[in-house]
């Protein structure tokens, strides 16, 4: 059984801003990051939709140590985000300033952009991540 | 199933920098558990071990085999378990299997790691790699990262403010370092306080250094044997009573139910079960601290503590020797040290001891002790649990 929406296709959508996910005709879940099945349900009669990238944060942190080879992006701020249409999905934030970053960022709406990782020696090449910032 | 007992154990120093390798410091460990059960090791049937980095640290994949051919297991045959940091409590759980069932008498299970040779930036990119590598580590994702999130996901959903978190996190590392220093196979030697503990340098917010446990090198093993063999053995079996184990997805596909983690509530759910007890029969708990915030979920997730409350048994001393639950006696990942591929075997070890009333001359006995609960977490979340008793 192939993936209806695997890694490559989500990713070459992402570096578009176009947030791929699957919805479960079984039970109306959405799952994003895809998977082979309903993240709910385990169901597999899913459909590839467009999902609006809006969402709010629900939890953060600034990381100082990073890991071998992104020394260079070190402060970054991760996030997860729970997205309007209900999965949580894991990004980056960007356009704030260092000493703001505490728990007021919880609750925070953000809009999709995103970032390549251009990928390391282990990483199998590059990969697309959301790169989040605050609806105006 | 047949009653399966652990019969002896072995530990080397956990450190940085070890002189031995991967393969030195687990047949060290596993010759002094083999000669502390009075076996030869012609008598091991099976050889089950945990392992990780090994490729990354020192280009040596394979060590089960290496090791039973090194401590003379001639020709047996030999498993590796992979689960990140639960990797040796992998092992152990298959290994406990394979004797229940019958089809061996007498295995060893071990595990080893020398993660202190990749040096931290190596080290933190490989550990990351037991995240999602296509979804989350791109966004940079760490281990110290999950955590540090589910800090801040801890302190919004059970309202307990951040600073307040920070100081019960702060106690977990201060009662670990206290009680390794009574340990002498611990990595660290040296008394720290809640203002160092927050005074510390920022690692990933709100973790500072010394929330995190530091990579370790480090090996660990134990005999088991079937009932009836570990009383010719050994006038002190302790038997593993409940067995559990569950898995989960990256952190995002755990989304509604973090900070909790559900692998963790349904294998402790299964070992209790099996063994037919309950957290209340619990007297001594080796769990999975690898950061502050993650001993707070842990009592919380094995039934110690209602779910936001878990910092208050450290706050109100429950956690020490004499209180309520008595948390990582050893000193815990964070001052025992954390060799990922062996810590599953060391936190055996440790129960062991603690059951068989062993650790009265190094201070830090829990008293009475008959029934200990091992936990370890490895990577987002494989869990593995296990019961352990005395007659």
């Amino acid at each position: 059984m192939e993936y209806k929406l695997d890694f490559r296709t989500y990713s070459d959508a992402l570096k578009k801003n176009k947030l791929l996910g699957l919805k479960c005709n079984d039970c109306g879940t959405f799952t994003c990051p895809p998977k082979m099945t309903c993240q709910e349900c385990a169901g597999t009669d899913l459909e590839i939709v467009e999902l609006s990238g809006n969402g709010e944060i629900v939890t953060f942190t600034q990381t100082f140590v990073a890991p071998q080879g992104r020394e260079c992006e070190a402060p970054y701020t991760i996030v997860m985000v729970e997205l309007d249409e209900g999965p949580w999905t894991m990004g980056n934030l960007i356009d704030i300033a260092p000493d703001k970053i505490n728990m007021e960022l919880i609750g925070r709406k953000v809009r999709l952009g995103h970032k390549v990782f251009p990928g390391d020696t282990y990483s199998d090449g590059e990969a697309a991540r959301p790169l989040f910032s605050f609806q105006i | 199933m047949r009653r399966v007992a652990v019969v002896g154990t072995g530990h080397t120093r956990f450190m940085f920098n070890s002189p031995k390798t991967e393969v030195e410091m687990l047949a060290e460990a596993s010759m002094d558990a083999i000669n502390a059960s009075h076996l030869k090791p012609k008598d091991i049937r099976a050889i089950f071990t945990g392992n990780v980095l090994g490729d990354f640290s020192e280009g040596q994949g394979m060590v089960q085999s290496y090791l039973a051919n090194d401590i003379g297991c001639f020709n047996i045959p030999a498993s590796k378990f992979e689960g990140a940091c639960a990797s040796a409590t992998m092992a152990i759980r298959d290994a406990y299997m394979w004797v229940a069932s019958g089809f061996y008498d007498i295995v060893l299970v071990g595990g080893t790691e020398k993660a202190t040779a990749m040096g931290t930036p190596l080290a933190t990119r490989t550990f990351a790699m037991f995240g999602d590598s296509r979804y989350e580590y791109p966004a940079g994702f760490t281990f110290p990262a999950f955590f540090a999130m589910e800090a801040h996901l801890y302190s919004k959903k059970y309202n307990v403010p951040l600073e307040r978190l920070k100081e019960q996190m702060a106690l977990v590392s201060v009662q670990s370092h206290h009680y390794g220093m009574k340990n002498p196979h611990a990595q660290f030697h040296k008394e720290i306080t809640v203002d160092k503990v927050l005074s510390g340098f920022m690692v990933t917010s709100p973790l500072q250094l010394l929330d995190c446990c530091p990579f370790s090198d480090g090996a660990a093993a134990v005999v088991l044997a079937s009932e009836d063999v570990a009383k010719r053995l050994t006038d002190k079996p302790v038997y593993i009573a409940g067995v559990g184990q569950a898995s989960s997805g990256k952190m995002s596909s755990q989304y509604k139910y973090l900070p909790r983690l559900r692998a963790r509530e349904l294998a402790v759910k299964q070992a209790y079960e099996m063994a037919g007890l309950g957290p209340e029969d619990i007297d001594v708990c080796e769990l999975h601290d690898c950061f502050s915030i993650a001993s707070i979920i842990a009592v919380e997730g094995l039934g110690f503590a209602e779910f936001g409350k878990g910092g208050e048994l450290w706050e109100k001393g429950e956690t020490k020797t004499g209180g309520k639950i008595p948390v990582n006696i050893s000193g815990g990942l964070k001052a025992k040290g954390h060799p990922i591929g062996a810590t599953g075997a060391s936190q055996l070890h440790e129960i062991t001891r603690q059951l068989r009333g062993e650790l009265v001359d190094e201070g830090r006995q829990v008293a009475g002790a008959k029934v200990g609960l091992v936990d370890t977490l490895g990577g987002d979340g494989v869990i593995v649990n296990l019961i352990l008793k005395t007659d």
